[in-house]
């Protein structure tokens, strides 16, 4: 059958974008989880300047299309002497605008743990960083593992924006191929179906991890 | 000469424009046992959560063992280490056993080594009728277990005061008095208390004195005798009237 055929010839083709769209949803999360812890007690502080600039790049970060985010970097940083590869400027940017969304499921889910809990960690002497490290964020992280899940999965998709930056992800490489080929609706097919595939599985494995967590609520309290 | 555990002079506490301690004097000695009475609202949970500088009061003195204690210069970690709270809802950290409850203020705090601190945990345990529970995470006890629980956590780091604010008030009745006769255990072996409690049987048990609250204010002083059997302020006997 032709479709088999097709998708039999092509598909090797994508291996290695498959392979960076994983990565860069990876390297962007990863960079996402920190700037967004670092953003959501930047934001929860009493310093009231630390309070400001979370809030100015929460707004900027989420008020600004993505694509005029990576483009800015990609092709406008280099103006003053930042030149970096597609790969590391589409991780970068992905990872500073997953940020702040992270930063809010962070701050939401610190919140959500009841202030008696902050009291009574304070009550037996421990500092303020003891508090959160020990008492609020092995809470807070259970609560947000399903919306982090939920972002993991919209970064996924996201990651299909840098292909306009020249990073050869899944997106781009079916344009490239149904460009030369002239097959451009099977290609973006093909493309449609790997993201597919990726979404699914990475839902899979979010749903492993909250199992694992609900089960195994003594090993979290210990990592921290 | 001992010194008050705890001494107050005129204390005063504003919420914005909600005065809710004024002028707020007393003493509590080493061993006695005072309880706080009074209507919802009439400030006992701030004036013991001022205590412990959970909050701040804005005017008027803290003194803890004949030391004043200036927030602003003070660490408050060290005096609150010595001492213990115990809350209406137990506040119990829900992601560890009884155990690690217990522990957790000796061993990240103190710095007590953990081995040292289960053998202590266990003997706390022990002491209030739990050691049995050591593994189990708190949500499969019962309220009157989370609040001994509470209590043995506080204890662990050996406090000169405990603090009670309502330990028994989100209690079914059937538990309070598991919970009570761990606090009258504690009196009888010295502990310094200050509760905030309406059990009548339970003050007239371990209390020296009872401090009757109106609107910020200690508007009568005495011994749970003298406070429950004869009340001298009007508001006082109105309030009783209405609790009895
Ligand atoms: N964090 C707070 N912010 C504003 N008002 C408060 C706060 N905590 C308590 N209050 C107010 O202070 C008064 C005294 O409260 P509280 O000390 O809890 O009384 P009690 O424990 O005797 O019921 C009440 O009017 C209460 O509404
Ligand atoms: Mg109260």
């Amino acid at each position: 059958m032709a479709v088999l055929e097709f998708i039999k010839t092509y598909s090797p083709l994508f291996l290695p974008a498959i392979w960076i769209t994983i990565q860069i949803t990876v390297l962007s999360i990863l960079l996402g989880i920190v700037i967004g812890l670092v953003t959501a007690l930047a934001k929860l502080t009493r310093v009231k300047l630390l309070n400001r600039i979370a809030d100015l790049y929460i707004t900027v970060i989420r008020g600004t299309p993505l694509i005029v985010q990576l483009s800015f970097i990609y092709f406008a940083l280099p103006g003053i002497g930042i030149e970096l590869s597609a790969f590391v400027a589409g991780s970068i940017g992905l990872g500073i605008h997953n940020g702040a969304y992270i930063a809010e499921i962070f701050r939401g889910g610190i919140q959500s743990i009841s202030t008696g809990q902050t009291e009574a960690a304070r009550s037996l002497g421990m500092t303020q960083s003891q508090t959160m490290r020990r008492i609020i964020l092995p809470q807070a992280l259970r609560r947000v593992i399903p919306p982090l899940g939920n972002q993991f999965i919209i970064a996924l998709k996201d990651s299909s924006l840098a292909g306009l930056i020249t990073v050869n992800e899944i997106y781009m490489t079916s344009r490239r191929l149904g460009a030369s080929t002239y097959q451009q609706m099977e290609f973006y097919m093909l493309a449609g179906a790997f993201y597919l595939i990726l979404v699914t599985l990475f839902s899979v494995v979010v749903q492993k991890i909250e199992k694992t967590l609900e089960t195994s609520k003594r090993q979290s309290s210990e990592i921290l | 000469m001992s010194q008050p555990i705890v001494k107050l002079k005129n204390l005063n506490k504003w919420f914005g424009d909600l005065h809710v301690l004024r002028d707020i004097s007393l003493e509590v000695d080493p061993s006695e046992v005072v309880v706080f009475i009074g209507a919802s609202g009439s400030g006992k949970s701030t004036l013991l959560r001022c205590i412990n500088f959970l909050e701040e009061a804005q005017k008027g003195e803290i003194w803890i063992n004949g030391k004043e204690i200036n927030p602003y210069r003070e660490n408050l970690n060290k005096v609150r280490k010595k001492i213990g709270m115990v809350f209406q809802h137990f506040n119990l950290f829900p992601h560890m056993t009884v155990m690690q409850n217990v522990i957790e203020g000796p061993v990240q705090v103190t710095g007590t080594p953990r081995k040292t601190a289960r053998e202590e945990g266990m003997e706390l345990l022990e002491q209030v009728g739990l050691e049995d529970k050591a593994d189990e995470y708190p949500e499969m006890l019962s309220g009157g277990q989370k609040q001994r629980v509470a209590i043995a956590r506080a204890l662990a780091m050996k406090p000169e005061l405990m603090l009670f604010d309502e330990p028994t008030s989100a209690l079914d009745p059937e538990l309070v008095g598991e919970v009570l006769n761990v606090m009258k255990d504690l009196a009888k072996k010295g502990m310094t208390m200050a509760v905030v409690t309406h059990e009548m049987g339970f003050a007239r048990e371990v209390a020296e004195r009872v401090f009757y609250m109106d609107e910020g204010k200690i508007i009568e002083t005495g011994t749970p005798g003298a406070i429950f059997d004869s009340p001298q302020h009007p508001r006082t006997k109105q309030f009783l009237s209405q609790i009895l």
